[in-house]
């Protein structure tokens, strides 16, 4: 890709229960992001975020005092923030604007606003079609994704409890994380948990918190200028695939699949050249799904894959390096925040969860019931 | 007699242009799968247009056979509205007709004895308002099911 773009701000808001409004958390990762950056918001023309408002990306910049030569706020669940970083380098190369800061926050763990369900506006077919049998949205799609691949290939629960065995671990080691100082989790742990959507059990599921955070991307041109190490976009790439629990014809096949394919071509790379991965784990099946997608592995084997502690503190492929959702934080939108950690990996800013020498690092992010996919290859600048 | 299904739906939204038939269908207790005309496509839900060819002149909705098996399922533990008992199992059921329904299945004192590939018919609840909501059972006629 040329010219060339780099992130150059990264930061995150409160996190956990905060007590704080959205636009009070936004504005701390926003101007955490731009002070990481040594810039100041007269420097920004552009905006991405959701969830603020109707009005999402018009609603901060006029709460900022901007008037930006290009917004985004388009609304794809937890990738959208990667989808944004495609969009904001595409805007930058162009010449359309030359700052962007992509944001998000939530409140929902102080405000209680999270529910189980019914969240289809009456209009949409999924409202006539398949609310009515009071599946829980979006856990039981997950759960029946899970099913099916624990079906094909023969995995067991316990097996697939290693995403959040693993994300804790890394957890122990980020002051930041929720489950800091809470111990490591085990297996038995994860399956004797309180079951919500079979197979999948309450451990199996991502926290419910406070947080978000924020990146500041510019020209690479630029970038060299700044006070941070540029981390330079290498490639990104998406899928969008389903709003309903029914359009997919097979649940173990997910759209990172292509989204991966696509952000590796544009960055001439392979799987074999990432040394950190932040994948999206609002489950512990959406991450499984993801690292096999993305062609960590081959169809099937994410689970024996898995198994030997490789996504592990210290182990071959870094997995989740802050805890994740599972274990660091969720904020509803988890997808800003696989960013922050993957920009932190590459500066080396990660403290005891520092991967040596991590020269390339993927962020994974997946919206809605494995709806929207999206990947982003980020490389430390040479 | 086959067993009724022993849950109470919540609110269904009233249908539209689109959804009508279908929904109309149901006061008979006919389940319908939309089907193209032109094209000999099938597809679920209901749309103003096919999917495969772009005809927005083609479709129907034509009578189904009411039998399927189960793509996947998840057994829920915790509803997500009030009044609704716990544990029950919602399902993907891929219909004999080809396109794949999200429904509750029925008839299994426990929920977690269901397995993918089970052979499923159709059963129906009625609501309020004279439509009817379809669920599926086990299908007793199916020659390749397990006991």
């Amino acid at each position: 890709m040329s010219p060339g773009v780099a992130i150059v701000g990264a930061a995150e808001c409160d996190l956990g229960v905060t007590g704080l409004s959205i636009l009070g958390l936004q504005t701390q990762a926003v101007t955490r992001a731009l002070a990481d950056a040594g810039l100041t918001l007269a420097d920004v023309d552009g905006i991405a975020t959701t969830t603020v408002s109707r009005f999402s990306a018009t609603q901060l910049a006029d709460y900022f005092g901007i008037e930006p030569r290009w917004t985004d706020s388009t609304f794809a669940g937890g990738s959208a923030f990667e989808m944004f970083v495609a969009r904001a380098a595409q805007a930058i190369e162009a010449g359309q604007c030359e700052v962007v800061v992509i944001s998000f926050a939530s409140n929902q763990r102080s405000a209680r606003s999270r529910k189980l369900g019914g969240v289809h506006e009456p209009w949409i077919p999924e409202a006539q079609f398949e609310e009515p049998y009071d599946m829980l949205y979006p856990l039981s799609y997950y759960a029946m994704a899970a099913r099916s691949y624990l079906h094909r290939y023969g995995g067991t629960r316990e097996q697939l409890a290693e995403v959040a065995v693993a994300a804790r671990e890394w957890a122990l080691l980020n002051p930041k994380a929720f489950r800091y100082g809470k111990g490591p989790l085990s297996v038995e742990d994860v399956v004797g948990s309180t079951m919500i959507s079979s197979p999948l059990t309450a451990a199996d599921c991502c926290l419910v918190t406070d947080g978000g955070g924020a990146v500041v991307l510019t020209s690479l041109e630029r970038a060299r200028d700044l006070r941070q190490k540029p981390v330079q976009v290498l490639g990104y790439g998406e899928r969008t695939t389903n709003t309903s629990f029914t359009a997919v014809d097979d649940l173990t096949r997910p759209g990172a699949v292509g989204s991966g394919a696509d952000a590796f071509a544009r960055a001439g790379i392979t799987p074999a050249d990432v040394d950190v991965l932040e994948v999206y784990d609002s489950f512990t099946i959406t991450a499984a799904l993801s690292v096999e997608a993305l062609g960590f592995c081959g169809e099937g084997e994410v689970l024996d894959f898995i198994a030997d502690g490789r996504i592990r503190p210290g182990g071959a492929l870094p997995l989740n390096t802050s805890g994740g959702g599972l274990s660091y934080c969720h904020p509803g939108q988890f997808g800003v925040l696989l960013l922050v950690e993957a920009v932190r990996q590459l500066r080396g800013e990660c403290g005891d969860r520092q991967v040596p020498d991590a020269q390339v690092a993927v962020a994974h992010g997946t919206g809605g019931i494995l709806s929207t996919h999206a990947t982003v290859v980020l490389g430390v600048d040479r | 007699m086959t067993a009724e299904p022993m849950w109470v739906p919540g609110e269904v939204p009233p249908a539209d242009e689109v959804s009508t038939p279908y929904w109309e269908a149901t006061r008979a207790h006919r389940l319908t799968v939309q089907e193209c005309t032109a094209c000999g496509h099938r597809q679920h839900p209901p749309r103003a247009v096919c999917t495969r060819c772009s005809s927005t002149e083609s479709l129907t909705q034509p009578e189904t056979a009411g039998t399927g098996r189960v793509d996947s399922f998840t057994v829920i533990h915790r509803a997500p509205r009030a009044d609704v008992a716990v544990p029950y199992a919602v399902a993907r059921v891929r219909l004999t007709a080809g396109p794949i329904v999200l429904t509750r299945l029925d008839g299994r004192d426990d929920p977690e004895a269901w397995t993918i590939g089970d052979p499923v018919v159709v059963v129906w609840t009625d609501l309020p308002d004279g439509r009817a909501l379809p669920s599926f059972r086990p299908d007793p006629a199916d020659p390749t099911k397990e006991s």
